[in-house]
């Protein structure tokens, strides 16, 4: 019988438990989600890795996943990993290469079904807690999400700089830190606050906060929020969770100058 | 020219804020804002109520607008958003079990 390594990987705190057979793989996870590692012995969730040879396809873009609900079991699939998984046995399987990318993106996409169920959802937004209250950045690339996570006074906890983490909590909303980083290529912290206010981001000649009307804040939120599943009782839950976001945490857009000073306005 | 029923789709979610009705459609997560009174069109658009009726009660009744002009702009409206499969068109009423409203409490 082949040896079998495990390690718990940790967002949001949800445990996934991975098991592969390859001890160097293993310790290339430990590193890459350094911060983000649990207990073995509770899992929410687990998967057996199967590694396969190198693939010569080319590492596609989020575009080309594809992400289908056949017989009650998730199949997920890319230009460079397979994986399967069975919400409701709590399993699944992936075939991937021995590489960090397929499963940072399996781990992105299951995480988007298990929040599409629990009224949360992960965000194309930078985020960071300030004062005891998470503030998000998001905006399409190039808007500023790593300038204003670069800028961050060294009293700002960054939880990431690409992708948010968003849980419903009783009284509102709480994000969490991500291993899944940017151009900062930094990992965020893991640890987690109330959101007080959702940014969206526009570079300018001075800054300026200015409220978003909740027409408008749908559907630039639902233009950032990651989900990849073609399941149309998900796309409601997703929609459904979009409007209760705005409806209870305020959206703002945030025009800046890119330099130190637009944290003056983030408090 | 003969009378339309129109009925919201099944395959969609939808949501009054700030008194625009917002609609994503489920299949191909296309999104929609209604203005006020094309609101007020979604929200009448039960299936069995005729559509001049609709325009006639719901549209020039609320808004300062004669029947022509809305019925002519209402209609486009229909058109488009039946194009996207987010209304339901047809000659005679829907039975109950074909469309229904699924907007959010």
């Amino acid at each position: 019988m082949n040896p079998s390594y495990e390690i718990t990987v940790e967002i949001g705190g949800m445990p996934i438990l991975l098991h592969t057979q390859d001890d160097s793989f293993r310790q290339l996870l430990t590193r890459r989600y350094a911060g983000f590692i649990g207990s073995v012995s509770r899992p929410r969730f687990e998967f057996d890795i199967e590694l396969t040879a190198p693939s010569t396809a080319a590492r596609d873009d989020d575009n080309d996943v594809r992400v289908e609900m056949q017989d009650g079991v998730w199949r997920l699939q890319r230009g460079d990993f397979r994986a399967q998984w069975d919400p409701r046995a709590g399993r699944g399987r992936i075939r991937q290469s021995a590489n960090p990318y397929s499963i940072d993106s399996v781990l992105r996409i299951v995480h988007t079904l298990i929040l599409a169920r629990e009224g949360g959802f992960l965000l194309h937004s930078a985020g960071a807690i300030r004062n005891g209250r998470a503030f998000l950045f998001s905006g399409v690339s190039g808007a500023g999400k790593t300038t204003i996570s670069r800028l961050a006074p060294p009293d700002v906890t960054l939880l990431t700089d690409e992708v948010s983490y968003v849980r419903r909590d009783d009284d509102g909303y709480r994000a969490c830190g991500t291993p899944f980083a940017g151009e900062l290529a930094r990992v965020g912290e893991n640890c987690s606050a109330p959101i007080g206010s959702l940014l969206f981001l526009k570079q300018g000649s001075k800054n300026t906060i200015e409220p978003v009307a909740k027409p408008e804040a749908i559907r630039c939120l639902l233009r950032n929020i990651l989900f990849f599943a073609e399941d149309a009782g998900l796309v409601r839950s997703v929609f459904q969770s979009a409007c209760e976001f705005v409806e209870r945490v305020p959206v703002q857009r945030l025009t800046f100058v890119p330099d130190s000073r637009v944290w003056d306005m983030i408090q | 020219m003969k009378e339309k029923y129109i009925a919201r789709s099944q395959a969609i979610a939808s949501r009054l804020l700030g008194g625009e009705m917002m609609i994503m459609s489920a299949a191909d997560s296309t999104f929609f804002t209604l203005n006020s009174v094309a609101t007020v069109v979604w929200q009448a658009a039960d299936g069995r109520t005729p559509l001049s009726e609709i325009v006639a009660h719901h549209v020039c009744g609320e808004f300062e607008v004669d029947f022509e002009t809305a019925h002519r702009d209402v209609r486009q409206f229909v058109e488009n958003l039946s194009s996207h499969g987010i209304l339901l068109v047809s000659e005679h009423p829907f039975s109950g079990s074909s469309a229904g409203p699924t907007e959010a409490a």
